[in-house]
């Protein structure tokens, strides 16, 4: 399958995205390929913007079949969340769980006024909460066997790379 | 390798009972997860739901404040129910043994016990004892051992000094009597600390202690040159059995903390101690409220390290 290139689809995301934005807007990256989108984003949008990264990891709804997360990264909101227009970025959107875990620890953190969702792509089928993403780099159907996520480099170059799910 | 009784056969912690014996991977491991466990208590809702719907039972047959309310206040965090019981005010003083103890609790459906005991090997007991999904996290048992304690002081180093391949760690005190000091001394080393000093006169040191990879000094003076972290111990008066000391006073001479004897580590050295303080027997006051004091941040961070732990133990 021919992926596409995430620098393009996130230059397409952020110029769809930058006429909606409000002095009220926050970017939040999902641990990890939502931080690194929202990194590269944040200056095509807003070089000012206030921007945060989440970890869902405490609030996942598989903790009890597969435990903790082996690599647990802290939470960084530098901004008060109570009343903001939040921006929450991801580089997949699939199932909906994790989407469903970061509305839970954001509402931990204070009452936004809203929550959109921007994905790099959105994986075709198989959802299984009443989620959709508001902002779609681009819609792909994958193989069930597959995983589709985002990688960057020590070069800090994006990509996206479908793994075989072992 | 010998059969370690806290890991399960993927080799995941499924007890925390010491920290002898646990791969460093383990260690970086609770650290690092202690360490986003910081954030949650940024939250306004200072709560993650991880462990909601488990039963943890604190077991305390010996007296503490600070330790068990950590425990709660960890647990409590995450989410779980927290049952708190004073066992030397219960049913051991009816003759109930500790295991009789733990069968009734299991069958109240606990999945998690944090066991304090005066006698060493406690917690081990009741981890071989209990059914396969409980876990069980030893808050100190006798001299043996208190790794949770060990950990958030590892935890602590780390906040302040960054890395631990260039430290120079002095414990300094009761090592003898001293859990705490076995399960900091397995830490540190496990960590890759180069050098851990105890210093201590020769009545408050375990024989063997050079084995354990330590440089034993008993002259504080020189043992506090140049280090970067001093871990006071406490006294342990109600551990000791007669005279191993001619006074507190001429303890507090030779083996107390004061700011000129403090002077002789880095400028840049932390001071530490588990608690609870006898000011003015281990510590001077100036010294335990000064600048380089980081004994109240050691409190803060045992919070995040038990959450840690918990809800790793929970989730193996």
């Amino acid at each position: 399958m021919n992926l596409p290139n995430p620098n393009e689809l996130l230059a397409q995301l952020a110029a769809v995205i930058k006429p909606t934005l409000t002095a009220n807007t926050v970017l939040v990256g999902m641990h990890t390929g939502g931080v690194w989108a929202a990194d590269y984003l944040q200056p095509l949008l807003d070089s000012h913007m206030p921007h945060g990264s989440l970890d869902i990891s405490f609030y996942r709804d598989d903790f009890e079949r597969i435990g903790l997360h082996a690599q647990v990264k802290p939470t960084h909101l530098p901004f008060e969340v109570e009343g903001r227009d939040i921006l929450l970025i991801d580089d997949v959107l699939y199932t909906g769980r994790s989407v469903r875990a970061a509305m839970n620890a954001l509402f931990d953190y204070g009452r936004p006024a809203q929550i959109r969702l921007a994905v790099l792509i959105d994986r075709i089928g198989d959802r299984q909460l009443p989620i959709a993403a508001d902002f779609v780099g681009a819609a792909l159907p994958v193989p069930a066997h597959q995983h589709i996520h985002l990688v960057r480099d020590t070069q800090l170059q994006l990509a996206l790379k479908l793994v075989d799910i072992s | 390798m010998t059969l370690n009784p806290q890991l399960n056969a993927d080799g995941s912690l499924r007890h925390l009972l010491t920290i002898d014996g646990l791969p460093r991977a383990i260690l970086t491991h609770i650290l690092d997860t202690a360490e986003s466990f910081i954030s949650v208590s940024e939250q306004e809702v200072k709560k993650v739901p991880l462990l909601r719907g488990k039963a943890i039972f604190n077991l305390f047959f010996e007296a503490s404040t600070r330790t068990r309310t950590t425990f709660e206040i960890a647990a409590k965090r995450l989410s779980a129910d927290v049952i708190n019981l004073n066992i030397n005010a219960s049913s051991q003083s009816k003759g109930e043994t500790l295991l009789d103890t733990v069968d009734n609790l299991s069958a109240m459906q606990a999945d998690m016990f944090v066991v304090r005991h005066a006698q060493s090997g406690a917690a081990h007991m009741i981890a071989r004892h209990v059914a396969p999904h409980i876990h069980v996290v030893n808050a100190g048992d006798g001299r043996h051992a208190h790794p949770t304690q060990g950990l958030l002081d590892v935890f602590t180093i780390r906040k302040y000094k960054g890395e631990f391949h260039n430290l120079r760690v002095a414990i300094v005190g009761d090592v003898l009597h001293s859990r705490v000091a076995r399960s900091q001394i397995h830490a540190l080393t496990t960590l890759g600390v180069p050098e851990v000093r105890v210093i201590a006169p020769k009545t408050l040191l375990p024989v063997g202690v050079e084995q354990m990879g330590v440089h034993v000094y008993h002259d504080m003076l020189a043992g506090l040159k140049d280090v970067d972290v001093v871990i006071m111990l406490r006294l342990q008066n109600e551990r000791m059995r007669g005279a191993r000391l001619p006074s507190v006073q001429e303890y507090f001479k030779y083996y107390g903390l004061t700011q000129e004897k403090l002077a002789l580590a880095r400028p840049d050295a932390i001071v530490m101690h588990p608690g609870p303080m006898n000011r003015g027997v281990e510590i001077d006051s100036s010294v335990a409220d000064g600048k380089q004091s980081v004994i109240l941040p050691q409190v803060t961070y045992g919070i995040a390290v038990r959450m840690a732990v918990m809800s790793i133990l929970a989730g193996n």
